[in-house]
């Protein structure tokens, strides 16, 4: 026998008490969890969505959140628009050259030609079209090279790879320029599969559709990125939709009128494009290499056409701004049931002291020093407090992986037993020490100062 | 192996006053010596026992086991001399609820600081006839038997000297003898003296020395002539 053996056994002796008193505990230490672990998808979530796979968005002038919610999360409205020859500058003298070429048109401003392609050397410039809707989801005019190009996962190293189906191209002599790819929500809610044909509605989800529509050819794995929640077409196509063919303008930027019109098309399978002075795009996906895209966004936000993101920037601000405070502020919240639990144990170990003198009273008729009864009541209160918490701390971590199905889906983020933790967790076992001890503190005091004499 | 001398313990009474319970001027007890003690209820026969023990302070006077002085002891230390020599049996057991026969047995040596085998608490139940109940909790044993283990307890650290206050008081008859018997004989196969109070003209006839509290205790002369004048 030793002050833990009796400790234990002066617990179990208790059962009823005993364990009501560890399941205040385990629930206080399993909210704890809870909230470090919904912090944790939180964050990951928002990690992987940093990670976007470029380091900068040019859009036109205006909120920088508002370019970044509606480039990178598909959300809030499109920013103005911008013109496809800004986003030529983008290319080198020879690519420029090749783009004319393939789409045809008037090109304007030629003096600025290739003006920031020696900043993303090595990068990618990859356009955006946005405005329009499928069903309820974002769809995007771009080109493959967004599914070729771009990377996602914690470390940008993963391609994007097809559940079913493949990459839209540039042109398809089955689907013309009207092939697309969506992401694996879409799918799922809108039961699509390859070879089904999707409609964009304009300007807003429930607006007018459009007459033509876009083949689906590939449907994307799970990424948990936004664009899970994406409908991508090919900006070819996109530009031939109705209503996206942007007006010829003066030196004053106002519309000709009756200019806004598409091309004559004789087919579905026409290779006649939108030319180039008629193109405009929503965002501009810029990857550089290293420090150059500081260099290059302060450029671009010297200019008077657009202005230049970092997402990353964006995105950390808004998690440092608002999701922290909240993590914060709901730890201080579950905290407090902690030290609910804690004031439980006290109230429950020192009850019992008065239906306990007479037992100590023997301990010490039997050589036990105060101080032995002293560490045997903390021993109890501390074994409460973490065999509670560690009761807690599993079925804070069960909750994870029983309900992946609906956290995967909407979050695209797996939580295994382990895999979301937090440095935070690592203060719950001395936490719960110290409360013990605390908790105990009293009751121990009660139990010291029985007198032996009085209560045999 | 016990001497004690010019020992007083008083209390402070409701109205404030000292009343002086014991003023022993002299009680010594040999090695492996049985001695009953006797006396009216009241008379501080629990409170000598305590203070032999420890468990309560003396106002004055000397208490020396093996040579050794007890109340000049800090309250630690007297917990230590208790643990490691004294044994205590209880009129009403005082069995720990939560714990076996066998480990109420062992708490006995918990707290003794001298290496004392584990098995000795198996042994001491074997002894006291109880080998076949050294699981079982206090509350599924007879009377009889939980004074046992009380018994087998209060010798579990090897005492020197064994305190046992009215041990049979809530035993009936047929487990009187038993118990007393039993503490003769295991105190005598170990060498264990004995201070055993009780009420009992029988089981105090079983000893070889009986004393009487009112005659070893001035207070209680001192009493009696106070409430004479």
């Amino acid at each position: 026998m030793n002050l833990f053996t009796i400790a234990v056994r002066n617990l179990t002796y208790r059962k009823l008490p005993t364990a009501l008193t560890m399941l205040s505990m385990a629930l206080g230490v399993a909210l704890v969890v809870l909230v470090l672990t919904i912090s944790g998808v939180i964050q990951k979530t928002f990690d992987r969505t940093s990670n976007v796979g470029y380091n900068l968005i040019v859009g036109a002038k205006g909120s920088d959140i508002q370019l970044t919610f509606n480039t990178v999360f598909f959300l809030s409205q499109p920013v103005e628009n911008i013109q496809y020859s800004y986003y030529m500058e983008y290319m080198a003298d020879d690519g420029r050259q090749k783009e004319y070429e393939r789409i045809g048109g008037v090109l304007k401003e030629p003096e600025r030609s290739g003006l920031y392609s020696f900043l993303i050397k090595g990068g990618f410039a990859i356009p955006l079209c946005m405005g329009d809707y499928i069903d309820t989801f974002r769809c995007v005019g771009t080109t493959p090279d967004y599914f070729n190009l771009l990377k996602h996962g914690n470390d940008n190293d993963l391609d994007y790879r097809f559940a079913k189906g493949r990459n839209f191209v540039d042109y398809s002599d089955e689907h013309g320029y009207f092939e697309a790819v969506v992401g694996s929500q879409v799918a799922a809610e809108m039961k699509l599969n390859l070879g089904s044909e999707i409609f964009a509605s304009h300007g807003a989800a429930g607006g007018a559709r459009h007459d033509q529509g876009f083949v689906v050819v590939g449907i994307l794995e799970p990424t948990g990125t936004p664009n899970d929640r994406g409908a991508f077409v090919n900006i070819e196509g996109f530009y031939l939709l109705e209503g996206h063919v942007a007006p010829n303008r003066d030196e004053a930027g106002r519309e000709e009128k009756g200019s806004a019109t598409a091309p004559e098309r004789d087919s579905k399978l026409s290779k006649v494009r939108l030319p180039i002075e008629k193109r405009e795009v929503t965002a501009i996906l810029i990857k550089t290499d290293g420090m150059k895209g500081i260099g290059l966004q302060r450029q671009v936000n010297k200019s008077k056409f657009a202005q230049a993101v970092s997402p990353i920037g964006v995105i950390s601000g808004l998690l440092n701004f608002f999701v922290k405070p909240i993590k914060w502020a709901l730890l201080a919240i579950t905290s407090l049931v902690c030290i609910v639990s804690a004031i439980s144990i006290l109230v429950g170990i020192y009850n019992s002291m008065s239906e306990r003198k007479r037992d100590i009273a023997v301990m010490r008729a039997l050589g036990a020093s105060r101080d032995h009864i002293t560490a045997i009541i903390l021993v109890e209160s501390v074994l409460i407090a973490v065999i509670g918490g560690f009761i807690g701390w599993i079925a804070g971590h069960a909750v994870g992986p029983l309900s992946n199905a609906w956290t995967e889906q909407a979050t695209g983020v797996r939580i295994d037993f382990l895999s979301v933790n937090s440095i935070e967790e690592l203060f719950i076992v001395p936490g719960l020490v110290l409360i013990g001890i605390l908790a105990g503190i009293i009751p121990a005091l009660a139990a010291y100062r029985t007198s032996v004499a009085k209560s045999l | 192996m016990l001497e004690i001398r010019n020992l007083k313990k008083s209390y402070a009474e409701p109205g404030g006053n000292k009343l002086l319970i014991l003023d022993i001027p002299q009680l010594d007890i040999g090695q492996a010596e049985q001695v009953v003690l006797r006396g009216e209820s009241g008379g501080g026969k629990t409170t000598l026992l305590h203070i032999i023990s420890g468990i309560v302070s003396a106002d004055s006077g000397s208490i020396r086991l093996d040579g050794t002085e007890l109340t000049q002891f800090s309250e630690s230390r007297r917990d230590r001399i208790r643990a490691d020599k004294m044994g205590y049996v209880f009129q009403t057991f005082n069995l720990l609820p939560a714990f076996t026969a066998l480990e109420n047995v062992r708490l006995g040596m918990t707290f003794a600081r001298k290496k004392i085998n584990a098995e000795r608490g198996k042994e001491l139940l074997h002894k006291v006839g109880l080998s076949d109940r050294m699981h079982y909790l206090p509350s599924q044993l007879s009377v009889g038997q939980q004074q046992r283990v009380a018994v087998a307890r209060a010798l579990a650290n090897k005492p020197r000297l064994l305190l046992a206050d009215e041990p049979t008081a809530n035993v009936d008859p047929a487990n009187q003898q038993r118990i007393i018997d039993l503490i003769k004989d295991v105190c005598r196969q170990e060498s264990v003296a004995i201070l055993m109070v009780t009420h009992s003209d029988e089981i105090a006839n079983q000893f070889g020395r009986v004393e009487r509290l009112e005659q070893i205790n001035r207070a209680f002369a001192d009493r009696i002539a106070t409430s004479e004048q």
